[in-house]
């Protein structure tokens, strides 16, 4: 019962995801793409936390894993004092209950074939929890919670626009009453009149099913807005975790300047004061060693190409991984 | 500035497209002018018509779309009226069009050298390996990092951030007067987003060129343009100087969409605040209401509103807007006081 003393719903340790590079005729193994590469989050009920990185930092990967949509290679995830990773395929299959997932893209991630009755009541079925008319009903209310009417259960996906699809997906993770949604990129490919719309429905939901949000993007000011505290992540790493206020205020990790830095602010008498970054994101296949951001970092030393900095707490909860925050960080963990 | 004749100027085009459930006005009816050395920034979310405003000026739009009704004059020139060949001279010589997914926009079996040197054989008579040693110099304009090696790489070989930088030295090899850049960023992560705006920025001055920037990202526009269009639904609802635009919206589509944006660091003492998002979603092309197309999301709806189209009229300054709170209708017999 680690998770449940200290509040936390869901704890992952140490999670990493190595994806194999397969080479040659007999598909030898040559290499390991390190999408995730030793991940610590904590989430508290009833929170959200925010995931921010650019692409190909491993965000995805990182909720993929925790849902075991993806095996992760090491590493554990508590969710409510259970370990999810010991379970049997039967045993997460009832876990999902829990734990559920809106999806990028409202195009691709319902299907065409289906009535968005059948869609949302899916789940209602697999878990046996609602047949017939008490299914048709509950269905009914979950459309009306998400701000559709309740006749768009007769029609097909593509009879709606984005933010109505993704208004559908919303209801079809809600069926089960989940205890935590993952949510990756929710709302990026919506317009933004649109994305100010699911935003709310997001935080109203929260609210009234006390929900915990592991909500995952790209966008820095979406994030800021809907997250309690955001952990932004580096080529497969956390480099800084903090409140969403004290992380925009007062970013320590030189990434995380950089990133703010480079949103464009929509306010045209605002002066740029960009840090620019050197180079491309590295291949995970080959992080650097030592700090993996150390090649464009604009302010790196020379510990940071030789050891790998920890994630350590700079006071209240405010955890950053560089070398210049944390001069001791390069010792053995306690 | 007004004295000098514009650079390009459009006007009341319109741009439908046959489809099985009817037809649908892609772009109606809109006017709008870049002058020499000016950014144009035309803003506006998915389905306005900004795409296929850019693609009309080069006259790319194929059935069953079709250029209904206007003109396009650059350098005074009917675009619409030229004859093929012509327009092909004006395509990447005068004016040059770069999109938003640079790795789909590159052919992936030619290197990215010979897709700029043919560019450049297309408008000029140079033998191919001049043309690849401008495009070596070309691709260090750009600011690609050694660029005698990375001519001979193919598309597949760079990230999104340098296919970007080679369409752009690509659009820059036969120096065009105007650069329209279609979402010329929107595929790319924030810190190369930055980049290539620095960049684009930079080559505008360098080469004096005149930029129609269409993107939905107000942040993009607030800090490239200097002057922007807001289209909806096929329509310019309003248009004036960045500055005053961010300062005072007039249209309340203007201004919801400036409001329903989230700002970084605009959270005050931890408060998760509700964003002010527009009601309802953009109306469907093939079942069009009559009068302004915004009517049904407006929250200052009048009734005139839902009956009358209103037009894009000068207000003060360089502004322009297409609202019957700012112009009271022609014959209305109360005019609102606002």
């Amino acid at each position: 019962m680690i998770g449940q003393e200290n509040g936390n719903l869901l704890e992952v340790r140490g999670l990493k995801k190595y994806f194999p590079i397969r080479r040659g005729v007999f598909s030898r193994v040559s290499g390991h793409v390190r999408a995730v590469d030793g991940v610590d989050l904590a989430l508290r009920r009833g929170e959200t936390l925010g995931l921010v990185g650019e692409s190909g930092s491993g965000k995805t990967t990182t909720g993929r894993c925790i849902l075991r949509l993806l095996e992760p290679t090491e590493g554990s995830v508590v969710f409510d004092g259970v370990n999810l990773l010991g379970l049997s395929p039967k045993e997460m299959r009832k876990m999902r209950r829990e734990l559920q997932v809106i999806f990028q893209d409202p195009y691709s991630s319902l299907n065409p074939r289906m009535r968005v009755g059948s869609i949302v009541g899916e789940p209602l079925i697999i878990h046996k929890i609602a047949k017939g008319s008490e299914r048709e009903h509950r269905v009914a209310d979950l459309l009306c919670k998400v701000g559709l009417d309740p006749s768009a259960m007769k029609r097909y996906p593509h009879e709606f626009s984005g933010g109505q699809r993704q208004r559908i997906g919303i209801a079809r993770a809600l069926a089960l009453r989940p205890k935590l949604i993952i949510c990756d990129e929710p709302v990026s490919a919506l317009d933004v009149s649109v994305q100010a719309q699911v935003v709310n429905l997001l935080m109203d939901l929260q609210e009234e099913f006390s929900l915990t949000y592991l909500f995952i993007a790209h966008d820095l000011s979406v994030v800021e807005h809907i997250s309690d505290r955001v952990a932004v992540m580096y080529l497969g790493k956390i480099v800084e975790v903090a409140e969403a206020e004290v992380l925009y205020r007062n970013p320590q990790h030189p990434y995380t300047k950089a990133l703010l830095s480079a949103v464009p602010v929509p306010d045209p008498t605002a002066k740029s004061e960009r840090i620019a970054l050197k180079g491309d994101l590295p291949s995970p296949a080959a992080p650097p060693p030592g700090c993996a951001f150390h090649p464009r970092c604009p302010v790196a030393v020379e510990v940071c190409s030789r050891v790998v900095p920890r994630l350590l707490d700079s006071g209240g909860g405010h955890l950053a991984s560089c070398h210049l925050v944390h001069p001791d960080s390069s010792g053995a963990p306690p | 500035m007004e004295t000098q004749a514009p650079l390009l100027e459009v006007d009341n085009l319109r741009v439908e497209f046959n489809t099985l459930e009817g037809r649908i006005r892609a772009v109606d009816g809109i006017s709008f002018n870049v002058q020499e050395g000016e950014t144009l920034g035309l803003v506006g979310e998915s389905g306005c018509g900004k795409s296929i405003t850019a693609m009309s000026i080069l006259r790319l739009i194929t059935p069953p779309g079709r250029i209904a009704a206007g003109r396009i004059l650059y350098r005074g020139r009917d675009l619409l009226k030229v004859s093929e060949p012509e327009i092909r001279k004006v395509r990447g010589k005068e004016i040059a069009l770069i999109f938003q997914e640079p790795v789909a926009a590159l052919n992936p079996v030619y290197t990215v050298g010979n897709q700029i040197a043919e560019a450049i054989r297309v408008h000029n008579k140079v033998s191919k390996k001049d043309a690849l040693i401008e495009a070596v110099r070309l691709l260090r304009l750009v600011q690609i990092p050694d660029p005698e090696r990375r001519v001979r790489d193919y598309p597949h070989q760079m990230s999104g951030g340098m296919c970007q930088r080679v369409m752009i030295a690509m659009s820059l090899s036969c120096k065009p007067s105007l650069l329209m850049a279609d979402e010329p960023t929107t595929a790319l992560d924030v810190t190369i987003q930055a980049e290539i705006l620095d960049l684009l920025k930079r080559l505008k001055d360098e080469f004096r060129l005149s930029m129609l920037l269409i993107s939905h990202n107000l942040g993009v526009i607030a800090g490239s343009a200097d002057r922007v269009a807001v289209m909806y639904a096929g329509r310019i609802v309003e248009e004036a100087p960045v500055r005053e635009i961010f300062a005072s919206p007039k249209h309340p589509y203007t201004i919801g969409l400036l409001r329903s944006v989230p700002r970084l660091g605009g959270r005050d003492r931890g408060v998760r605040r509700r964003l002010p998002a527009i009601p309802g979603n953009v109306p469907d092309p093939l079942s069009r209401e009559p009068g302004c197309p915004f009517a049904p999301r407006c929250t200052e709806v009048m009734q005139v509103c839902r009956r009358e189209e209103p037009q894009l009229l000068p207000l003060e300054g360089e502004r322009k807007v297409s609202c019957f709170l700012h112009h009271p209708a022609v014959g209305e017999g109360k005019a609102v006081a606002r």
